[in-house]
């Protein structure tokens, strides 16, 4: 190993690195045997499939004729996605602050560890249940599947710097931790995921779009229900709002790292 | 070569700013032997953790110009839930070893047996140090670091370091942290002492543990 390690090499080092932390990480959180493996997906399904099925056997959406399953999946994957990405960086280092003694590990690639799983089982519960319902007839195919990859992929990016906030703010307090698990109830209403915009009176409207999450849900339903809704997003303040996330994140991560305390 | 330049370590405590080492440059070769000797919370783990690259120092530059282990100590660098051929495998991938090729070595010089297929924290402390040394020179690093850790484990776990670590691998560097002189007189050709956060080096270890004797005393 030279001094002045190149750029492609270093890339090279983090790609392996991140590549075992994420085995470590489902063997961990999972367990040994296959279908502990299984379980990464399987968890995000069950939540997501009983509220749709919930949803559909209690039909509050009277006002709407719009399929309730498919509202319940894009709503419910949306919520898995942006939620358990920032939760699962909350406390990320604690547990593992034993594999920082190597030194190609690194603070930022604990939490880059944990949200690209919790990406990957939520695209897959939310791929698995789409197919799974379309198969059986309780939702129809997606009407324009560009427009619902592109907010799917926004709504990843957006969760990811909000995790890279979230988790080397919690080295600070870690009564962030419990905060957001409380806040996420009540961010939850206000995140798109229970309304249409359309569904909203014209001057709330407005005030709903300022979350940028709102947009997120709407694409992935417009997406999903092409011109039998009328969709409002705004893709563009979707992604400035993940650029500046991400890189205020980005600034924090090494600050957190420096406060790491080893044993 | 592993070269630290004007290092100096500062940690943030309650009764403020502590300078946990000042200003220290050390210079290690390939092959040399170096043992650094000092009291308990002199500086000398926090060394040799800024010197593998766990902590970063606040002032000063370190580089490192051949493969350095990990600290080998106590605590640290295992997850205790995963068993101990699971903490190989993750330890492989990290530094790109061929895990299976680990296997046979890791066997056989840990002397786990079916412990290796359970968890860590199941483990007593000299058999994580037996796990800890047999990944490290599975790798094959051009240096190795360990703090304290020769304390432990009984006599045939210091014979099979001995050959292993010591006549086998002669040819590689080592940095070894005690904080007693006898440990490092056995493995270590030259010596430095740490005191106050000050780096005293010695051409020879009796030196050393003259100095040692003289500031401990």
């Amino acid at each position: 190993m030279k001094g002045s390690t190149s750029l492609l090499r270093s890339i090279q080092i983090q790609m392996r690195v991140i590549g075992a932390l994420m085995m470590r990480e489902i063997i961990t959180r999972y367990g040994r045997d296959n279908l502990g493996f299984l379980w990464l997906f399987v968890e995000p399904m069950i939540f997501t499939g009983g509220v749709a099925a919930v949803w559909s056997l209690t039909r509050n959406f009277h006002a709407s004729n719009i399929s309730i399953v498919a509202f319940a999946v894009t709503g419910y994957s949306a919520v898995l996605l942006w939620r358990n990405c920032a939760s699962r960086c909350c406390m990320a280092i604690p547990p593992n602050v034993g594999l920082l003694y190597h030194r190609n590990v690194r603070v930022l690639d604990l939490f880059i560890t944990r949200i690209l799983l919790e990406i990957a089982a939520a695209t897959v519960s939310f791929v698995t249940l789409s197919v799974l319902f379309g198969v059986i007839g309780w939702m129809d195919w997606p009407k324009d599947l560009v427009l619902l990859i592109g907010g799917w992929l926004l709504l990843a990016w957006f969760s990811a710097a909000l995790g890279l906030v979230l988790g080397p703010l919690t080295t600070y307090a870690e009564v962030l931790e419990r905060l957001w698990h409380t806040l996420t109830y009540l961010i939850l209403p206000f995140s798109g995921s229970l309304f249409l915009v359309d569904w909203l009176p014209p001057v709330v409207q407005e005030y709903a779009l300022r979350n940028p999450i709102v947009s997120g849900v709407e694409m992935l339903r417009a997406g999903y229900y092409g011109p039998a809704v009328h969709s409002h997003f705004d893709a563009g303040y979707l992604a400035i709002c993940s650029a500046v996330l991400t890189l205020v994140g980005l600034s924090l991560v090494p600050v957190a790292a420096g406060r790491v305390e080893m044993e | 070569m592993i070269t630290l330049q004007c290092v100096t370590k500062v940690y943030g405590t309650r009764q403020g700013p502590r300078r946990v080492l000042d200003d220290v440059s050390l210079t290690v070769r390939k092959g040399e032997r170096l043992g650094i000797i000092g009291r308990n919370g002199s500086g000398k783990s926090t060394l040799i953790r800024l010197i593998g690259g766990v902590e970063l120092p606040t002032l000063g530059r370190i580089r490192r110009e051949m493969t350095v282990s990990w600290p080998l100590a106590f605590g640290g660098a295992f997850q205790s839930h995963l068993t101990g051929l699971d903490n190989l495998r993750f330890v492989c991938r990290i530094y790109g070893v061929d895990y299976k090729r680990t296997v046979p070595f890791v066997e056989e010089f840990s002397e786990l047996g079916a412990y290796l297929r359970e968890p860590v924290r199941h483990y007593s402390g000299g058999m994580r140090a037996r796990l800890a040394f047999a990944l490290s020179i599975a790798i094959e690093f051009d240096c190795f670091l360990i703090d304290e850790v020769t304390a432990v484990g009984d006599s045939r776990f210091h014979e099979r370091c001995q050959i292993e670590l010591f006549e086998k691998r002669r040819d590689r560097a080592l940095i070894l942290v005690s904080h007693d002189a006898n440990t490092i007189r056995a493995h270590c050709d030259q010596a430095a002492v740490v005191e106050n956060g000050r780096l005293h080096r010695f051409d020879g270890v009796e030196e050393a543990q003259a100095f040692y004797s003289a500031v401990a005393a």
